[in-house]
């Protein structure tokens, strides 16, 4: 190329590198602002900064309600759902816990991004944290509090490729041996066991007054199974098909979980009841699609968030009888997450 | 005796003898502006891939679910059609003669997969945009290692790619901390990270079309006494018979097949090392850093010790980060030593790769060459990592390394004489 020539391209892509530099950078600036201002906002729900955990029964949960307070630790009374909220100094993706302990799986952002689960004590002091390695997705804590589990996404397994997987582990709050990571447990289906690569674990469930068991959902070469656990035995067992994230109800007959009616790639999942002894499936009439670990209410009555129409990084808490047209109304507003502490 | 095999000469520089004989004094390294400005063009884009792929996970589990499993499965399927495409855009390149066109096309195709980024709604869509990216990215890889090739002095081939490699890797760096850095900022702020990922794209994709010349290859000029066949234009299998390239297919097939991927490496320093759980995500950029480090003293070293050599080293500190990696260590120092070797591994066969293919193909299928070698590479990556991962649940982390470790460690020597033939095959020819 000439000079000339070479002098014009080279102004051109000056003018290029600024103008876009400049059009990227205001558009962050713009953004930092607005994240700022909505950071410093008042609450849009009606908040509080609580103290210990509440004495009597509780719903614990993340507070999505935008302004001051966002991604906080929150706990609405029972009786009053939809009241005023008391919101912790803790900020958690996931949370779970019972009136004495609080587990908190968090992002820890920075230059290096990092997760990590904080295990609480009723006054919101830590008590234990251990790194995750991977994104939150869920936990359970047993009701004696001893027992946790958390389920994270693992990405990044391979050189520039971003290949998924999920690791779950149980861990004792009282600093005994875990499980370690639940696909080295021995995994079976039908008494044979399945040793293929690709055996994924999530979405535990602890059985009450059982210190041994659990429940979690299993999948390998596409296929999805309930699966029954032992802790002592180190194995989980395929008991049905098709159940995703288990959620073991207070009486501890039944299990209710999100059925993909979907594809594998486009997932629609629907909320479902198991009933254990009679392995009777029941499917709620609930339209949307639920993908969360649902919690109980009550023997009769389950609760799921689901995310915000048009409002990024919101969500709401949804009840739901446990009856199969029963319809979902609203239970706790900009909240995620639910733990019921009784 | 690796040095400067066949006729490699800048399209527009001068002529020069062929400096089959090393004993013949050298000229002095001079970095070609076309090899600088094509590194740049690579940081820019690497800084722009990298910053989003870094956050895909968090942003696709952030409001896809579950089905981020799916999406694992479908970027499987892409990583096997980018490796396919490479191939294809290599002999594309070489038809036109233009590889710049080519190396254009994949560029803007990357870049306008970012424009997709920031009206993305759902799965399928995004599906579509990182099967765009990866495209793109399979498109301009041979043609531009062509253009990098024609632009070096050939006694200095693989330090020309050291440099690029270099500039390349400060990006691959960069990107992951750019990305986590404006999500310190604003947490949800991903519609930002797109906007500033795009930015970075265009300045690429602009300095490449503005600055690169548009350099011809197939005919270097200052003629090269060669016995030539006329110039292909469809694609033959024969190519892969070509004196030399063959064997070099072979050799780096063979050693991909005992490549697992880092993410393994990974997985086992997580498995006994609680930094290496903590501070995932710098494993990545650590490697790259060492990789950056590297790549011109090990470039330097094929030119003079000769490039099969080096590329098999490579693989000898591949083969010491397995034993380290499987032995029962812990902490922090055995982590870092595989994060160096694996850098080391990566510096001495990346760019040493695309230099020793395209020393050991005829110079009007040069990107053909190098596109082909780079897609076995690539696929015989991807099969490794596939076998590992049974390996790994039939016999556990450590046993299923040793295991991969106790084959590479038989396969080097042989791989050696296979690339020793083949360059002495190419010199004869």
């Amino acid at each position: 190329m000439n000079p000339a020539g070479g002098r014009k391209r080279w102004i051109i892509l000056l003018a290029i590198t600024v103008l876009v530099l400049a059009g990227a950078g205001s558009y962050a600036a713009v953004a930092f602002q607005r994240f700022q201002d909505s950071r410093s906002a008042a609450s849009a729900v009606s908040v509080a900064s609580g103290g210990a955990l509440p004495a009597a029964s509780f719903v614990m949960f993340r507070n999505t309600a935008p302004g001051q307070g966002y991604g906080m630790a929150g706990t609405v009374p029972l009786a009053a759902p939809s009241g005023q909220r008391f919101l912790a100094a803790e900020a958690c993706d996931r949370i779970y816990g019972t009136a004495r302990n609080v587990i908190c799986l968090k992002t820890n952002r920075g230059l290096v991004t990092n997760f990590e689960a904080v295990l609480l004590n009723r006054e919101w002091q830590p008590t234990g944290r251990w790194a995750v390695p991977g994104i939150p997705s869920r936990t359970r804590m047993s009701a004696d509090g001893s027992l946790v589990s958390t389920t994270v996404f693992v990405s990044g397994h391979s050189y520039g490729a971003s290949g998924f997987s999920t690791e779950t582990s149980i861990t004792r709050t009282d600093g005994g041996p875990g499980t370690g990571n639940l696909e080295d447990f021995a995994l079976l289906v039908n008494g044979s066991r399945v040793t293929a690569a690709d055996r994924n674990i999530w979405g535990v469930t602890f059985v009450p007054g059982d210190a041994d068991a659990f429940y979690a959902t299993a999948a390998s070469s596409g296929r999805i199974w309930l699966v029954k656990g032992s802790m002592s035995g180190r194995t989980l067992t395929a008991v049905h098909d098709g159940v995703e994230c288990p959620s073991v109800s207070p009486d501890g007959g039944r299990v209710a979980y999100k059925k993909n009616t979907g594809t594998a790639l486009a997932a629609h999942w629907k909320v479902a009841i198991l009933d254990l002894a009679s392995d009777k499936e029941t499917v709620l009439a609930e339209p949307r699609s639920v993908d969360d670990q649902i919690e109980w209410l009550d023997d009769g009555t389950l609760l799921y968030g689901l995310a915000r129409d048009g409002a990024e990084g919101d969500s709401d808490i949804w009840q739901i009888k446990t009856d199969p047209s029963a319809v979902a109304s609203l239970y706790i507003e900009h909240a995620w997450s639910p733990a019921v502490v009784r | 005796m690796y040095i400067s095999v066949s006729d490699r000469n800048g399209g527009k520089k001068d002529a020069q003898p062929a400096s089959n004989d090393p004993k013949l004094p050298q000229q002095a390294f001079r970095l070609s502006p076309v090899i600088l400005w094509l590194g740049i063009v690579s940081m820019f884009t690497d800084i722009s891939s990298e910053s989003v792929s870094a956050v895909l996970p968090l942003y696709i589990t952030g409001f896809l679910g579950l089905s981020a499993i799916a999406f694992g499965i479908l970027d499987g399927i892409n990583q096997g059609a980018s490796a396919i495409v490479r191939i294809a855009a290599g002999w594309a390149a070489d038809r036109s003669g233009h590889p710049k066109r080519i190396a254009l096309a994949g560029y803007g195709l990357s870049m306008a997969a970012r424009v997709g980024f920031l009206f993305a709604g759902g799965f399928w869509a995004l599906t579509a945009i990182v099967t765009g990216d990866r495209i793109g990215k399979g498109i301009r890889t041979a043609p531009r290692d062509a253009l990098i090739t024609v632009s070096a002095q050939p006694e200095y081939l693989a330090r020309h790619f050291g440099v690029h490699r270099m500039l390349d890797n400060i990006g691959a760096a960069t990107g992951p901390l750019l990305a986590f850095f404006i999500l310190m900022l604003i947490p949800n702020g991903y519609g930002t990270l797109f906007v500033v990922s795009l930015a970075f794209a265009v300045i690429g994709v602009a300095t490449l079309a503005l600055l690169v010349p548009n350099l011809k290859t197939g005919k270097p000029a200052g003629s090269a006494p060669e016995p030539r066949r006329s110039p292909s234009f469809v694609f033959r299998w024969s190519l892969l018979r070509e004196p030399g390239l063959g064997r070099l297919l072979v050799a780096s097939g063979l050693l991909g097949l005992l490549t697992v991927g880092d993410g393994f490496i990974y997985l086992v320093l997580q498995d006994r090392d609680s930094f290496a759980v903590q501070w995932f995500p710098l494993l990545y950029v650590g490697t790259n850093v060492v990789f950056l480090i590297l790549a011109i003293p090990l470039g330097r070293l094929a030119d003079r010790w000769g490039k099969a050599k080096v590329f098999v080293a490579g693989h000898i500190a591949l083969l010491l980060c397995y034993v380290l990696a499987a032995a029962p260590l812990g902490g922090l120092g055995p982590t870092l030593g595989c994060l160096v070797l694996l850098g080391a591994f990566y510096a001495a066969t990346d760019g040493v790769l695309a230099a020793l293919a395209s020393q050991l193909t005829p110079p009007e299928k040069l990107a053909t060459g190098i596109g082909a070698a780079q897609t076995v590479v690539a696929l015989s990556r991807m099969a490794a990592s596939a076998g590992f991962g049974v390996l790994w649940f039939s016999l556990g982390p450590s046993t299923a390394m040793m295991v991969v470790g106790g084959c590479l460690a038989v396969a080097l020597p042989a791989s050696l004489l296979i690339l020793r033939a083949g360059v002495r095959q190419r010199q004869s020819a």
